[in-house]
């Protein structure tokens, strides 16, 4: 495990290997070893872009689902995790401490989509037992990245 | 109207930066990408940031005392023996100013009389030299060698020490070269400093940005403390330009005669940054490693980016800037920066803006993100091929 490389990947997916060898100091074989190895151990499970949907398409939303459940004996809540995870419009599924018990976040092309997806799929689950939908309605951060307000560079093109 | 018979000459025949134009024009164009800014790219971490609110919220609106905070000055103390193993009284051994360019002034107009001359190793940074004239002090410009890591030698030093000498500026870590005097480095020129009883004015503004080893003072070195005056500050390692906060440290009887000149001119260093700065020596360790490691990483890809385009670079040891050999182009460094400007929007600072002795270098600052820098890299090559070069 590398934890320079995860801080790098985690920042930017796309430094090439040269790059990344070069800002740690290993060598670019050492770097592909690392990175293979850290993909076979699942400590990287993926390497995705950072899109603001909403620029590309501003009818699409997405909404952040709070689930009361029963949990099964033995199985606890990921019997049910499980079966929510598999629906494609749900982007992640976090077991929380608190109020409620799983957070589902949950993308689609309208408000009424996802209401009706809630409705349909996930209040119908047996061992669900209340549901809260809450939509995102504006994303200023996501992941490290500002959507909003970065400001460009301000200082003088020059300074000695 | 003629205003010149107003102005003092002596201000007047201080030439502006022979570069100013080539500047101008960076500033006008658009899409430029520039490696040419000398300051962090961080913005002042958030726990000092908040101290200085609170300062403000807490109604700290008023002067401090001269010299600065009793409690800034003793964090100063405790910051400088734990970091690099100084001794400095806080009482009276230790002025706050405004950044470290004033220490640099008031120190050179407390020392320096007229007539009296100053060694200033170049390629170093602008100031020291219109600072002395302006004390009416004679410049002597060591010129440094890229072979000796842009370090001052004892030899070079001997050389230039005439029966008029008081005063040597050392600019280490060194803007523009990225070059540090190590320990063995300082014991060699301080048995001539002693033997020859000339005072040291020791900028180290970047000491917390050094790399490869851990920054020495040569206030450390046996016997020098007595003859030097110690410059720092709070813009390079705590990413605190805006605040405007140095400091200076040396000989109580000198510090005095230092503080003199800043009570008059000044009053006082601002309240708010005094505040702000007791939380960035108390509690900022890890965010200044952080910041260095970043400079780091950038760094080295900067560096491994030069020599793969055939632009010879040394391993910069400290500071933030890399300081490549230009002279295979063929180019002179303004030529070089100003073509590189116009054909792909790359600025870049001629090496010569830090003295004569930079022809043939150019410098790149890395405060600037990786992406950014990247993006600088490919441009310059393509200036490269263009050219024939590559």
């Amino acid at each position: 495990m590398n934890i320079k490389l995860l801080n790098l990947l985690d920042r930017n997916a796309r430094y090439t290997n040269e790059e990344l060898a070069v800002m740690t100091g290993l060598t670019t074989e050492e770097v592909e070893r690392e990175l293979r190895e850290m993909e076979d151990a699942r400590l990287i499970c993926g390497y995705k872009a950072v899109v603001d949907w909403e620029k590309v398409d501003n009818t699409l939303v997405s909404a952040i689902i709070e689930l009361k459940v029963t949990p099964k004996a033995g199985h606890g809540f990921e019997e049910v995790a499980k079966r929510v995870m598999q629906f494609p419009q749900v982007e992640s599924v976090y077991l929380m401490s608190g109020g409620y018990d799983l957070s589902v976040v949950v993308k689609g092309k309208s408000f009424q989509e996802v209401a009706l997806f809630v409705a349909k799929e996930l209040s119908t689950i047996d061992s669900v037992l209340s549901t809260a939908t809450h939509f995102v309605l504006r994303r200023y951060k996501e992941q490290d990245v500002e959507l909003i307000g970065a400001s460009g560079d301000d200082r003088e093109t020059f300074l000695l | 109207m003629d205003y010149s018979k107003f102005l003092n000459p002596e201000v007047c025949a201080i030439p502006p930066s022979g570069i100013r134009k080539f500047f101008d024009i960076a500033n006008t164009m658009q899409g430029v990408i520039s490696l040419g800014v000398g300051e962090p790219d961080f913005t002042t971490p958030w726990k000092i940031r908040q101290a200085g609110i609170a300062s403000l919220e807490d109604g700290h609106t008023r002067y401090t005392a001269n010299k600065g905070l009793a409690q800034l000055r003793a964090e100063i103390a405790v910051y400088l023996k734990r970091k690099y193993d100084l001794c400095y009284d806080a009482k009276d051994e230790i002025l706050v100013t405004i950044g470290g360019s004033e220490a640099i002034d008031a120190a050179i107009r407390a020392l320096v009389c007229p007539g009296e001359e100053v060694l200033i190793p170049q390629p170093s940074y602008v100031c020291y030299e219109p600072m002395t004239r302006l004390a009416g002090g004679v410049p002597v410009i060591i010129e440094t060698k890229a072979e000796n890591e842009f370090k001052v030698t004892p030899e070079e030093l001997l050389a230039a020490i005439t029966d008029k000498t008081k005063l040597l500026i050392l600019p280490y870590p060194c803007n523009p070269t990225g070059g540090v005097m190590e320990r063995e480095d300082l014991e060699k020129i301080a048995k001539v400093l002693k033997e020859k009883e000339i005072f040291v004015l020791s900028d180290e503004i970047y000491s917390e940005l050094t790399y490869t080893g851990k920054h020495c003072s040569i206030a450390c070195i046996e016997g020098m403390k007595e003859q030097c005056v110690v410059v720092n500050g709070f813009s390079k390692a705590f990413s605190m330009t805006g605040w405007r906060l140095g400091y200076a440290c040396g000989p109580a009887p000198i510090l005095e005669q230092i503080t003199k000149i800043h009570q008059y001119a000044i009053m006082c260093a601002p309240t708010t940054a005094q505040y702000a700065a007791i939380e960035a020596l108390k509690n900022c360790d890890a965010e200044v490693e952080q910041m260095k490691e970043e400079y780091d990483m950038r760094r080295r890809l900067m560096v491994s980016g030069f020599n793969r385009l055939g632009l010879t670079c040394r391993e910069p040891k400290g500071a933030f800037y890399t300081f490549p050999c230009i002279k295979s182009t063929g180019m002179s460094s303004e030529e070089f920066c100003e073509r590189l400007l116009l054909s792909q929007k790359v600025a870049l600072v001629p090496g010569t803006a830090f003295g004569k002795s930079g022809e043939g270098f150019v410098r790149a600052s890395y405060c600037y993100s990786i992406e950014h820098i990247a993006r600088a890299l490919a441009r310059i090559e393509t200036f490269l091929k263009s050219e024939g070069i590559l």
